[in-house]
């Protein structure tokens, strides 16, 4: 709880701070106050707390979750090298400190008890990403993201609020336990039908956030348009915080009521599988492929919302931070090239602007190769263990069509993720050294290894819980 | 300990190498490979001695009950023995080309061995897994880099389509690992058996094809072989040796390993079609490999010809089915890769692999065409050779399986004997041709190659004893799960 506090004041002094310091410093010292946000936010493990009413809860898993995203966070700043083409109009400090905001919400988001906090943390979250996501003024790309993404995201969270609405007037309260005590302790004839609609309008609302199909019909436009370093961060911030939201509600709250909604949820991920992966295929905008790539994860995370076991908390705590970790060292490269090829090619994010990347620049080639690899699925990195975590989930419900299915997915999503290893390592190119900024090769290398690391040792992250 | 030491040894090298771009790779990856086969030999000593497995178990990820634990005994011996004893060959047949001090090659080499080595030490079912798909990403770095026309799409098909293959695996791994008792499952194989031979027998079917499917299009089994004759081609030499003379033998190891003891209801249901389809595969690959011109891609046809034989015998069931397929792994290991290392230096010498445009090299090479003749005896199958030995006791176990499938299969003697002497005659006898008229003798880098493995084909044949006395009691063991 602290960290809220803390992150919100660090905020404030990093807007105040950009009026003395010049960029380079300011990015140092958001290092530092995420640093220490995240030492704060490990003070209160192994304390459950309530605090603000009893609407805001700290278990081991919210700050697990918090950490994950404070992790994020951190390497988003510390990748940022430079924000836009036009050095003097930009306002980094502005930038820096609505993400330590947004961090706020996605806490709120990890932590809640009531439906009220839900919706302040997912606004929060929320408003500081449409900011972000149109940042680029003069680029119209940007606008026309930021646009779609609050317009479609407006529209989600108030989906959401009907939903919350009709679960008070079902079972007349806002929190979590009440909820759920109310809806074991009714018999299910007496139960009004209206809660249903309510979950349900709950659902579609988390998942808009999500990109879950059919719901992601915004994620490739808003993730392509805005400036790398936000979808960065929209990326995986944003999922994370969703997917733990998402699994509290469903699981937590409405886990009497499983049966109900988990065929919706089935359907929605199988539908999600199958788009995300099968439109990556025909992307040429590396960008966009990475963003399609992540409604293909999304479903692999609703799968195992599915299963609803007593290892799902855990293992979608451990499937974000393997994603995590594997899309920011992913999108660090496209970031890092496409900023190189700007201006000597004419679409500087498509796959063939990483044409012979390998040749001088074997760090970016090869941290770019085990964060596709990990997106993949193959042995050897954090995202084959997540997918087994979650094939594992399915199975035990004795559940076996849906896997099969994820797995021809997996296959067909070998092809578009090979397609970035293959243009740096096999075909010819002439990309020249490009410089690294030292934060940012540090934030690489922590990417590429703790992929590695996890794919050996993936209890590290298990044997928290 | 050992066990750590053959396994992890290669992948620190080669990691080492891949880093550091030593100048003198060619030595460093040599004397590690060396090492590497003394260890390996010193660990199948230590186990002939002993009557236990040698094992090693590490915990790995304690709340899902799988572990890191590594075994020898008499089945995968002989696999280890393979690959410990061939990459030094293969490392070898670099010497004096652009190739040998090339540090990224030899590391991936290196890397290579260290996979193989794992998926066959593995007694984690979810090790060898990871360590069979694993195995797949130096391969495919050393083709797509260092390969010939057309790499880039070639290895791109042969890396997905194996891969989709070991994704069926995975299911039906987890689908057993979840049956498995206890609170926490286990993954390890002994445990597997005796869950999947419990399993109904419509589970059993369903999880051989899913097995199966994996397996047969790592070996391969026709169908599934249409990525093998491209890839074998297109690869770099030593690519060519390491996907033909010991990645393959993963494919069969795995029959053997899990499919045989885990799923025998499975095998009374399907065994037939798997076997009509591996003795399909033999002719099949007999028959294109007489039509090919260039000798490379006929080498890969006869060696896919020669896989389906050895799973034929695997499905029998019988101990001289598995007896045969483990020396014809190791027979038909060392052979092919002599075979292909004949044709790399043929290549290098006139720079063309096709038939038609070769001939008369052994009035300038009579070593060439001793040693040659020797290795494709031994893949002919010529008492006295190594090939004899696995190919008698595979085909002596089909015959016993079913008359028809013996006969059918025994006719591909005859079919391999057309390609091979036809190889032979046109490429080594018969006039000399416009580019083999200046066609230098065989160097003695080259000799230290050819030499220790014609001795190996012949020795093979004569005293093949050691080597199946070596397996028999493990295989007695493993039969005893579906007799």
């Amino acid at each position: 709880m602290t960290a809220i506090i803390a992150l919100s004041l660090f905020g404030i002094g990093n807007l105040f701070l950009g009026f003395w310091f010049p960029r380079k410093t300011i990015q140092l010292i958001s290092l530092l106050f995420l640093a220490i946000s995240m030492g704060l936010t490990t003070f209160d493990w192994n304390h459950e707390y309530l605090w603000f009413g009893n609407m805001f809860k700290t278990t081991n898993s919210s700050i697990n979750f918090s950490l994950i995203i404070q992790l994020a966070a951190f390497l988003v700043i510390a990748f940022s090298n430079h924000f836009g083409n036009d050095e003097e109009h930009s306002h980094p400090a502005e930038y820096y400190a609505i993400m330590l905001f947004s961090v706020v919400g996605a806490i709120l988001m990890v932590s809640f008890e009531h439906l009220i906090m839900l919706f302040v943390g997912l606004e929060i979250l929320s408003v500081a990403m449409y900011v972000l996501t149109g940042s680029d003024k003069r680029n119209l790309r940007s606008n026309e993201a930021a646009i779609k993404y609050f317009l479609m995201g407006s529209f989600a969270t108030g989906i959401l609020l009907f939903g919350i609405t009709l679960v008070y007037g079902a079972t007349k309260s806002f929190y979590l336990a009440n909820i759920a005590l109310s809806i074991t302790q009714t018999a299910p004839e007496s139960m009004p039908t209206f809660l249903y609609i309510g979950v349900i309008l709950i659902l579609v609302g988390l998942l808009f956030k999500v990109s879950a199909a059919p719901f992601h019909f915004w994620t490739a436009d808003v993730y392509d348009g805005a400036p790398t370093i936000f979808t960065m961060f929209m990326s995986t911030v944003v999922k994370t915080a969703g997917f733990a939201a998402l699994y509290h509600i469903m699981g937590g709250m409405f886990g009497g009521i499983y049966t109900k909604w988990v065929l919706i949820v089935y359907f929605v991920s199988m539908l999600t599988l199958i788009i995300g992966n099968i439109t990556a295929v025909y992307q040429q905008s590396v960008k966009r492929m990475l963003a399609f790539s992540s409604i293909s994860h999304a479903g692999y995370m609703l799968l195992t919302v599915c299963a609803k076991q007593t290892s799902t908390t855990s293992n979608i705590l451990y499937y974000s931070l393997a994603y995590t970790l594997a899309t920011l060292g992913a999108f660090a490269v496209v970031k890092i090239v496409s900023e190189y090829q700007t201006g000597r090619n004419e679409s500087p994010e498509n796959f063939s602007s990483f044409n012979g990347l390998a040749k001088n620049n074997p760090e970016l080639a090869f941290a770019f190769t085990i964060a596709l690899l990990s997106l993949a699925g193959i042995p050897l990195t954090a995202g084959f263990w997540g997918k087994f975590f979650v094939f594992n989930d399915v199975f035990n419900r004795n559940i076996i069509y849906p896997v099969i299915i994820a797995i021809l997915m997996s296959a067909v999503g070998i092809y578009y993720y090979f397609r970035g290893i293959i243009a740096s390592y096999f075909n010819q190119g002439d990309i020249e050294k490009i410089e690294i900024p030292t934060i940012f090769r540090i934030a690489l290398w922590i990417t590429t290894i703790g992929t590695l690391y996890l794919g050996l040792y993936p209890t590290i992250v298990k044997n928290i819980f | 300990m050992y066990l750590l030491f053959i396994l992890f040894f290669p992948l620190v090298l080669g990691a080492i190498i891949l880093v550091a771009r030593p100048k003198n790779a060619f030595i460093i990856a040599l004397s590690g490979a060396i090492i590497e086969t003394i260890a390996s030999v010193k660990i199948l000593y230590d186990f002939s001695q002993s009557i236990k497995p040698i094992t090693f178990i590490h915990s790995w990820i304690p709340d899902f009950g799988l572990n890191f634990s590594l075994w020898v005994d008499g089945i995968n011996g002989i696999l280890i023995g393979l690959c410990g004893l061939m990459v030094p060959f293969i490392i070898a047949s670099t010497a004096k080309t652009e190739r040998a001090n090339n540090s990224q090659f030899q590391g991936l080499i290196l890397l290579m061995q260290s996979a193989l080595m794992g998926a066959f030490l593995a007694k984690d079912a979810f090790l060898f897994y990871f360590f069979f798909e694993a195995s797949l990403l130096p391969i495919y770095f050393l083709t797509a880099i260092y390969g010939g026309e057309n790499k880039n799409a070639i290895t791109f098909k042969f890396f997905v389509y194996t891969l989709f293959g070991s994704l069926f695996l995975l299911i039906g791994l987890i689908y057993v690992y979840l049956r498995t008792p206890g609170n926490i499952h286990s993954a390890d194989i002994i445990d597997l058996y005796s869950t999947a031979s419990a399993l109904s027998a419509n589970e059993q079917g369903l999880l051989f094809l899913a097995f199966f499917l994996a397996f047969a299009i790592k070996m391969p089994i026709f169908p599934f072989h249409t990525w093998q004759p491209d890839t074998y081609t297109t690869a770099p030499v030593q690519g060519t040796m390491l996907l033909s003379g010991i990645m393959l033998k993963m494919g069969t190891y795995g029959l053997i390993r899990l499919i045989l003891p885990m799923f025998p209801l499975g095998i009374a249901e399907w065994g037939y079609t798997a076997s009509v389809l591996s003795v399909i595969g033999i002719i099949y690959g007999s028959i294109i490999a007489i039509q090919q011109k260039d000798a490379k891609r006929l080498l890969a046809y006869s060696s896919f010809a020669h896989v389906g034989l050895m799973a034929a015998g695997i499905l029998t069931k019988s101990t001289e089915g598995i007896q045969g397929s483990l020396y014809q792994m190791l027979s038909h290991g060392i052979n092919i890769i002599g075979l292909f290392f004949v044709v790399e230096i043929i290549e290098r010498r006139t720079k063309s692999r096709e038939i038609a445009q070769l001939g008369g090299i052994t009035s300038h090479s009579y070593f060439l065409t001793v040693t040659f003749i020797i290795l494709s005896l031994g893949s002919v199958a010529l008492p006295l050779t190594n090939g004899f030995i696995g190919e008698f006791l595979l085909l002596k176990s089909v015959f016993d399986y079913n008359l028809v499938l013996g006969i059918t299969s025994g006719i591909t003697i005859i079919l391999g004997a057309v390609y091979t002497l036809r190889l032979i005659q046109n490429t080594m006898f018969g006039n000399q041709s416009r580019i083999t008229t200046s066609f230098q003798d065989v160097t003695n880098a080259e000799k230290w190659v050819l030499i220790p493995l014609s001795i190996l084909v012949i020795l093979g044949g004569i005293i093949p004893n050691y080597i199946l006395a070596f397996s028999e009691p493990s295989v007695n063991l493993l039969t005893q799960w579906f007799k």
